[in-house]
């Protein structure tokens, strides 16, 4: 008994696709793919294995959620958390070279260790794009409306794009309390989504009642452009001014794109502690309490790397697309011939030219089929060469 | 249609209160003795009745749009949700209690808890080694048997405690119930989220 105990076990949060969810998951990839490629990103690979001195502690994925080993020289490895941290180290090393706007695409799976309940994978696939060394607005609407036109392309209608700033959040903190360190305490409760520890904190501190009422209001500043004009009522600091006009130019731009229906404004959004710098985004769709993808701005990665550089991008999970989409018969489109030994020439030749046309075709002798009932339930349709040449 | 998860008993009856307070229409007398699922068609609400640590799993799995937990299971569980009002209901704290004029063992220094992660943060924060044993009910057992030196535990009325022949060493956290709210939903269901959060905040009792 004890030596079959992890026959049929895969490790925690690990998952097998079968032909059905493959079929479903190609669908879905290709598409997607196409339509990145038409917005002209080019899509790299990297390894599945990284150093963790560099893109394990470069990534935005916590330090107990990635998946250590050891190589033979004992370095420390990690298997990739995220495609991010990877696309910066070879943008640093090898790409980015004049200093002009690059744009990649990467479709992986990542890893994420977790100790949960299931429902949770612990690898899973990840389609996204990083447009490196531009810092514009324009490139932020671009990302977002790439990202928008992706989710309706694959079928998707019910989906909410949350959008955000952490420069507002920051500089609306910073000119209200000081200093970096009540700050950080106040942006540790948006990130875990504790507003009533936030009120508690907010109400428990020495401010005018001014001051309190303008953190208390961040946390109602959502919905569309009119937000943008609230937000800017609550802040006096150069910084919060100039990433409220970034959100109004971000907003005009996803209105030219066709896309700004999509998407909420949330000034309170802040969906990471320390690695985005600018406009960042959520994405949720029906049916799945999780998010689908997310993204941002992360203008201080590549310094990691020693190549400063402005960026931003999104990472869409296809397991959660695929779910949002929900299911549709995607079974394989496969005829099957079935042919007896004297029948082989006809057979090899009739698939042949069925497959020549593109079609999927299996050939199968008829010796080696146990019931021929459940067989044939598994194909389209079913061509029987048998006997000798009688028809 | 909004889907609420909530805790049977003190909490479910005390919540439901809230939402009448609320104006919401719901049924006098809930049949809450087998029944799981509870539709209330009038108001576009469904009720799951759930034991309390299971409420933050089935809103963070997006199976609940809301629901109403314990800050002792928030603290314990920390999952992804929003937690958006305090309903101040249901009040009690979480503390350390133990055997009047017990030390703690110096080797071992041993606390049985219903809330692992809860306990050991904050030993851990006191500076104390300390293990975590896990039991799933009368906790106030463990320091009378010898299982343990200390257990954490919410408290109500102390009554239990009393009763035990225990006392409360220290406070960890004040406790009530809070709204949570699924991520998705919160962005998806805005609107109707946003109008229950507005009713029933304009009716929670301010302590």
């Amino acid at each position: 008994m004890a030596k079959k105990l992890f026959m049929f076990e895969k490790p925690l949060g690990m998952r097998d696709t079968l032909p059905f969810l493959y079929e479903l998951k190609k669908q879905v990839r290709s598409v997607m793919a196409e339509e990145i490629e038409r917005w002209g990103y080019e899509f790299i690979e990297t390894p599945t294995l990284e150093y963790y001195e560099t893109v394990g502690a470069a990534s935005a994925i916590a330090d107990h959620r990635l998946f250590k080993l050891l190589d033979q020289q004992g370095h420390t490895l990690v298997l990739r958390p995220d495609m991010t941290a990877p696309i910066a180290r070879v943008a640093a090393s090898r790409l980015y070279e004049d200093g002009n706007p690059l744009r990649l695409a990467y479709n992986a799976n990542v890893f994420r260790a977790q100790q949960r309940e299931g429902g949770r994978p612990a690898e899973f696939e990840q389609i996204g794009v990083e447009l490196i060394g531009d810092g514009t607005v324009a490139a932020d609407a671009e990302v977002i409306s790439l990202m928008v036109a992706l989710l309706k392309r694959v079928g998707l209608d019910r989906f909410s794009v949350a959008v955000g700033h952490i420069g507002y959040v920051n500089a609306l903190f910073l000119e209200i309390l000081g200093n970096e360190e009540r700050a950080s305490v106040l942006r540790r409760f948006l990130y875990e989504k504790n507003y009533v520890g936030y009120r508690e904190h907010v109400k428990s501190w020495p401010l005018s009642s001014i001051d309190q009422k303008r953190l208390l209001d961040l946390l109602s500043l959502r919905g569309g452009t009119d937000v943008i004009e609230q937000a800017k009522t609550l802040v006096t600091s150069e910084e919060g001014r100039r990433a409220a006009d970034e959100l109004a130019a971000l907003m005009a731009a996803l209105w030219t794109y066709g896309v700004a229906e999509a998407v909420k404004l949330d000034m309170a959004l802040v969906s990471h502690m320390s690695y985005y710098t600018g406009i960042l985004f959520d994405v949720y769709a029906e049916q799945v309490g999780f998010p689908i993808g997310n993204g941002g701005r992360y203008d201080d990665l590549l310094a990691k790397f020693s190549r400063p550089a402005p960026a931003t991008g999104f990472g869409l999970r296809v397991d959660r697309l695929v779910e949002a989409i929900g299911e549709t018969d995607v079974r394989g489109d496969i005829e099957c011939i079935v042919f007896s030994q004297e029948r082989l020439a006809e057979a090899v030749e009739l698939a042949e030219a069925k497959r020549a046309e593109g079609k999927r075709v299996v050939l199968q002798h008829i010796a080696g089929i146990r019931d021929i009932d459940a067989y044939s339930q598994r194909y389209r349709s079913i061509v029987y060469l048998l006997g000798r040449g009688g028809q | 249609m909004l889907t609420i998860a909530m805790p049977k008993g003190r909490i479910f009856d005390e919540a439901l209160e809230l939402l009448r307070r609320a104006d919401y229409a719901l049924p006098p007398e809930f049949d809450e003795s087998r029944k799981l699922v509870i539709d209330v068609p009038e108001e576009q609400m469904r009720f799951i009745l759930a034991k309390p640590m299971d409420v933050v799993t089935y809103v963070e799995h997006g199976v609940a749009d809301l629901g109403i937990a314990g800050k002792d299971v928030l603290m314990e569980e920390e999952r992804d949700v929003y937690e958006l009002l305090d309903l101040h209901i249901s009040r009690c704290h979480l503390a350390v209690a133990g055997l009047p004029g017990a030390k703690m063992n110096e080797i071992a220094p041993r606390v049985a808890t219903k809330y692992p992660n809860i306990a050991s943060t904050y030993f851990r924060e006191q500076g104390e080694q300390v293990e975590i044993i896990r039991l799933n009910g009368s906790i106030e057992l463990a320091p009378l048997i010898g299982l343990a030196d200390r257990i954490v535990d919410i408290v109500s009325t102390g009554r239990t405690l009393k009763e035990n022949g225990l006392v409360e060493l220290e406070r960890i956290a004040e406790v009530t119930s809070r709204l949570i709210v699924n991520p998705a939903s919160y962005r998806l269901n805005g609107g109707n989220i946003e109008r229950l959060v507005d009713r029933l905040a304009a009716v929670i009792p301010q302590s």
